[in-house]
Formats: structure tokens, C-alpha cells, sequence
């Protein structure tokens, strides 16, 4: 059996969320696990891709494919598909992933299911499957049937687990809920460990696949340019410093962006935050603005819809600070301060000065 | 400029979500409803675009009758056409809610189909681009800007990892946004009585079988705690103080 999974490249390396793909492909059993690369062949990162058991990569023959166009992207997953037979093909949960994803479902005509954090092979075309409803706040257990399984994995709910690692016993493999608001989901840890002890790790076999694209497969390609210079990003920063319709206006944020800059973090806001027009939507946590994953996610005089907790549930701590000791955002944190932000805040930023 | 924008009926839910008993669906009975943050945007960028180029918005929803609701919201904004693909309660999947929307643009002619990035309920991420498929023409998804130059082409931008993305897309395309492309209006009042009175175009599309089945739905167990209360206002600022120390934020 084989499985193929859609790696992304991060400057050079597998994205991470291609890495937590293809440990969950991995968990679908006794397979190979080939994954596709659109990368010219001298840049697989071969390595890294054998430590999470891939067996075979497969590029594109050189300059067929420049910049990302996600139909052609598509085709060349479902006609590779077809050639080495797979059960499954999948890819991680990012914008591109669940595109393409899509793209390849709408090419041959099956169903895919997007955000599963946990995928069994359950005998002939049958998969039974757990994902993502509600931005991860539900979860649906599905059964799939189709000659070959489509769908994207959650990232935020498998962690990264490589095949042979330096110290095993050091993190504890598996798929460990890493944050407060989603879901563990624990699937036959063998699966996924049972490579740990083989010694010696398998080549790595790059294969030049000749794309054949179809008519219009590369009307949509993008034009990619470099956006915004410097600054910590909402998506990748270690503390968030969350603010809400507590905070009572646009002219009230000054405090929290101070509070952000000492902790070397950056301030994120709720919905009801940017809809107001009192901040701009790319710092909008929540379900329809950005994802974060930070160590810290403070979240100020935020109620904690459920919008606004689809966004922050990848935070490994949250701590809460509300008048309502009521709101709801107190059942998904750590911690909480019972009273008003812009006491507690000024408070907090004179102690840390004093440091 | 002739465009079609599709909006889905689904709960609000606001700080709990929570199942029916038979775990088929989200218990909607302390709930309103509404369309997705994407979709308002997909309105109000359709409402914007005719606005300055003319022609008509038709909004589209393929939900039960209840959800003539949501179309007359988006008549109140400035639709011109409703359109109520009825279903019988049933759960569409993405394949057969794409044929279904597909065949309505086939029947009527459009320039542009706009629909949210994906669903706030079902997040299936594909129905926008399994419609293109069907209908031959090209698709973006996840944009955050759209410019239309004359009735030729429209450029449609993103970002991703840190760049921007821009397609440039022959008309007819389908185009799927994203919350913050721009920021909706609020309905008017005369908007609002229009939207009352206009009629509403009904179809049935059929039911059909998917090879991804929905079992059950159920909310997650880790889900709920409660935090530890550090204290009350200012004076916990010490505790918070020593927290953030053992969580090692300060350094």
C-alpha cells in the first residue's frame, strides 16, 4: 500500500505542518509513504524527509511548474496517484493544503475531508476518520468510503513525531494534545513508534515525475511578492497579548502594546474588536482572522466566544484577566485575574519594569 | 457585472457549543443564526463591485426554508435577486451543494460567483472550488483583495507564510473570500423594508448520498475547565508576576 502526502517547503526544510501530515500518514499502517515536493530535485530536503519515514519523493521534471498554481499542483497529486496506486493522499491543513486538497477531490470526483486529526484504514476503500467542525470547538467522526482516501490533516492536533529520534524517551510520541482548547486524540501509539528501534533508515528515492497537465491548469498561478518588512508575526509570536471589547475603544490599546513589546510579544484582538473598526483585521484572533500558537496568549477583557476561542485554543497557556468571572473565556484558561484591564494592566507593566 | 454570492444559514454560537442528544447536530435551541464572518464580506464585496461597475447581486443559499432569513439579510445590504435552493433538513455535502450551486449559475449566467472561504460550521474548505471544476472556469480562494479591471479579468490577492499572493483571473471565475477584504455595512432602514417585500426564487435540489459520512458529532473532553483565580484586580499583579516567571515568558 502507499500513501502520498503534499510536503511544503519552509526555507529549504519540510514545513512543520507537512512534518505533523506525515506522521499521521504514517499512523495509516503497514504502507510506504511517498510525498510530493514541488521542488526542483537537487533541493529535497531528503534528510529530513526520511526521519519521518518517507520511502519516496516525487518531483516535478525541472521549470514544467513555476510559482504555485494550485490546479496544477492538483493534477500532478491525482495522476501520481493513479501510477503508484495510492490508498491515500493527503496533505496538511494550510491554506495551500486544503486547496489543493480540494482541487484533487474536484478532479476525481471523490469526497475529502478537511482538519482530520485522526485517520484509520478500516478494511477495502473504507476509512474512519475524526475531524475538525466548528474551527476544531466540535469534532465529527465520519466514515469515508472511496477508492482513494482525500483529506488534510489538522496540525494543531498531531504532533510532529520522526521516525528515528535522538532521544525517544525525552517527548512523549504520539498525538498529545498540545493546547487547552482542542481535542487529544490518541490513536494505536505502535503505529506511529514502532519504527523507532529499526536502525538503520532507508534511502530515500527522489523520482522526476513528467507533469501532464490538463488544459487550464495554469490559468490561476500566483505572482508571489514579499509583504510587510520586520516585526514579530501574530501567527508565529511567543506571547499574544489579547485585546477585547473591554478594552472600550481604539484610543485604549497604547497599555497593551506596551505590555506586548516587554514580553516580546504582540497584541491580537477579538472579533467584535476589528468589526468595530477600532484595529485592522490581520490582528484579529479568531476562527475567520489568525491562528496562533503562542506559550502565552493573555487574553484581555475578551468574553471568549467561541469565534475568538477557535483562534487561541493552539495557545499553550492562557491566562484571562475580566471583570465577568463568569465569561466564558475562564473555561479555556489557565488562569485568571478577576477584574479591570486597564487597572491590572499599567499595574503589571510597572512591576515588570521594575524588574 | 452579474454576480452571484452564496452565504450558509448556520447557529450563532456564542461562548458554548453544544450537541443534540442524538449527536447529529448542534443544539440550536438557545441560538440564533446567522451567515459566516466570510460571507458578510462576500456580500459586501459583491454590493461594493456593482456599486462602481453596475449590474446585479444575487444571493444564494441552499439551506431549509428558515433560511430565507440570511437572504433577506443580504437583500437588506443590497442584493437584488434571492435565490432558496430548499432542502428537506438533510446535511448537503460539499459535492452535491457545489452540483446544486452549479446548476443555478448554468440556468442564469453570471460574471463572478463569490462565496466564503468555507463554511463556520462544516469547514469543508471546497465547495467554492468543486463549483469551478464543474463549471470550467478558474477559482482563487482565501482572498483578502479583489480588483476588477472592466468585465475582462479581476486580480485577487492573499497572503501566505509571510508573501502576497496575486492571481489574475479571466471572467467568469469563482472567487472565495476571507473576513477582513473589507468591513460590511450595517442595513439601512429603507434597505431593510425592501428586503422584506422581495420575493425570494425557490428550487429543491435532490439529496445525494456521499462517500464521506457524517456519524456523530461531539464536543471535545478536554474542552472544559475552569481557571484558577490568581485574584482581584490590581493585587494579583504579583501572583501574575510570579505565573509568567514559572511559564518562562520573562526572560
Amino acid at each position: 500500500m502507499t500513501v502520498l502526502c503534499l510536503v511544503e517547503l519552509d526555507g529549504g526544510a519540510p514545513a512543520d505542518a507537512s512534518l505533523r501530515a506525515l506522521t499521521l500518514a504514517r499512523s495509516l499502517g503497514d504502507t510506504s509513504v511517498g510525498t510530493v515536493v514541488f521542488a526542483d530535485a537537487t533541493d529535497v530536503p531528503a534528510d529530513a524527509l526520511a526521519a519521518y519515514g518517507v520511502t519516496d519523493v516525487y518531483v516535478t521534471e525541472p521549470g514544467t511548474l513555476e510559482g504555485y498554481a494550485p490546479q496544477a499542483w492538483a493534477r500532478v497529486l491525482a495522476s501520481l496517484a493513479a501510477e503508484t496506486g495510492a490508498t491515500a493522499v493527503l496533505a496538511a491543513s494550510t491554506d495551500r493544503g486544503n486547496e489543493v486538497l480540494a482541487h484533487v477531490g474536484a478532479i476525481t470526483g471523490l469526497p475529502m475531508a478537511a482538519n482530520c486529526t485522526l485517520v484509520t484504514p478500516d478494511g477495502g476503500r473504507t476509512h474512519r476518520l475524526v475531524r475538525h467542525r466548528w474551527a476544531g470547538l466540535l469534532l465529527e467522526d465520519a466514515v469515508m468510503e472511496a477508492p482513494i482516501a482525500l483529506f488534510t490533516v489538522a496540525t494543531e492536533a498531531v504532533a510532529p513525531v520522526p521516525v528515528i529520534a535522538s532521544d525517544v524517551s525525552a517527548e512523549t510520541p504520539g498525538f498529545a494534545a498540545e493546547t487547552p482548547g482542542f481535542a487529544a486524540e490518541t490513536p494505536d501509539a505502535s503505529a506511529v513508534t514502532g519504527d523507532v528501534s529499526r536502525a538503520v533508515r532507508p534511502a530515500v528515492q527522489v523520482h522526476v515525475h513528467k507533469a501532464e497537465l490538463a488544459e487550464g491548469d495554469l490559468v490561476v498561478r500566483a505572482t508571489e511578492s514579499a509583504t510587510r518588512s520586520g516585526g514579530v508575526s501574530l501567527a508565529t509570536a511567543r506571547v499574544v497579548v489579547g485585546g477585547g471589547r473591554g478594552v472600550g475603544g481604539p484610543d485604549g490599546f497604547a497599555p497593551l502594546e506596551e505590555l506586548a513589546e516587554l514580553l516580546g510579544g504582540v497584541v491580537g484582538v477579538s472579533r467584535v474588536v476589528t468589526s468595530e473598526g477600532w484595529r485592522p483585521h490581520r490582528q484579529q484572533v479568531g476562527q475567520t482572522g489568525t491562528k496562533i500558537t503562542p506559550e502565552l496568549y493573555l487574553a484581555c477583557g475578551i468574553s471568549g466566544a467561541i469565534q475568538h476561542i477557535a483562534g487561541c485554543g493552539g495557545a499553550k497557556h492562557i491566562i484571562a484577566i475580566n471583570t465577568d468571572p463568569g465569561a466564558p473565556i475562564l473555561a479555556h484558561a489557565d488562569y485568571a485575574i478577576i477584574g479591570d484591564l486597564h487597572q491590572v494592566i499599567p499595574a503589571l507593566v510597572e512591576a515588570l519594569r521594575a524588574r | 457585472v452579474e454576480i452571484l454570492v452564496c452565504v450558509k444559514r448556520v447557529p450563532t454560537v456564542g461562548g458554548k457549543i453544544a450537541v443534540t442528544e442524538d449527536g447529529q447536530e448542534v443544539d440550536t435551541r438557545m441560538s440564533g443564526f446567522s451567515i459566516s464572518p466570510h460571507e458578510e464580506c462576500a456580500v459586501e464585496e459583491a454590493v461594493q463591485i456593482t456599486e462602481r461597475a453596475g449590474g446585479t447581486v444575487t444571493v444564494l443559499t441552499l439551506g431549509p426554508e428558515a433560511a430565507i432569513e440570511q437572504l433577506r439579510g443580504a437583500l437588506a445590504l443590497g442584493a437584488g435577486r434571492a435565490v432558496l435552493l430548499e432542502t428537506d433538513g438533510r446535511e448537503f455535502g460539499p459535492i452535491a451543494t457545489a452540483a446544486a450551486i452549479a446548476a443555478e449559475v448554468r440556468e442564469h449566467g453570471y460574471d463572478l460567483v463569490l462565496l466564503g472561504n468555507e463554511a463556520a460550521d462544516t469547514g469543508d474548505y471546497q465547495v467554492g472550488i468543486r463549483v469551478a471544476h464543474q463549471l470550467g472556469w478558474p477559482v482563487a480562494t482565501g482572498i483578502k483583495n479583489l480588483s476588477l479591471s472592466g468585465s475582462e479579468s479581476v486580480v485577487a490577492r492573499r497572503e501566505y507564510r509571510g508573501t502576497e499572493e496575486a492571481y489574475e483571473l479571466p471572467l467568469p471565475a469563482v472567487i472565495t473570500v476571507k473576513e477582513g477584504i473589507n468591513l460590511p455595512r450595517y442595513p439601512s432602514l429603507p434597505g431593510r423594508l425592501r428586503a422584506k417585500r422581495a420575493p425570494v426564487e425557490r428550487s429543491a435540489p435532490a439529496w445525494v448520498a456521499e462517500g464521506l459520512r457524517k456519524e456523530v458529532l461531539r464536543v471535545p473532553a478536554s474542552s472544559q475547565h475552569q481557571a484558577a483565580v490568581l485574584g482581584h484586580g490590581a493585587d494579583a499583579v504579583p501572583d501574575l508576576v510570579r505565573v509568567l516567571d514559572e511559564l518562562g515568558v520573562l526572560s
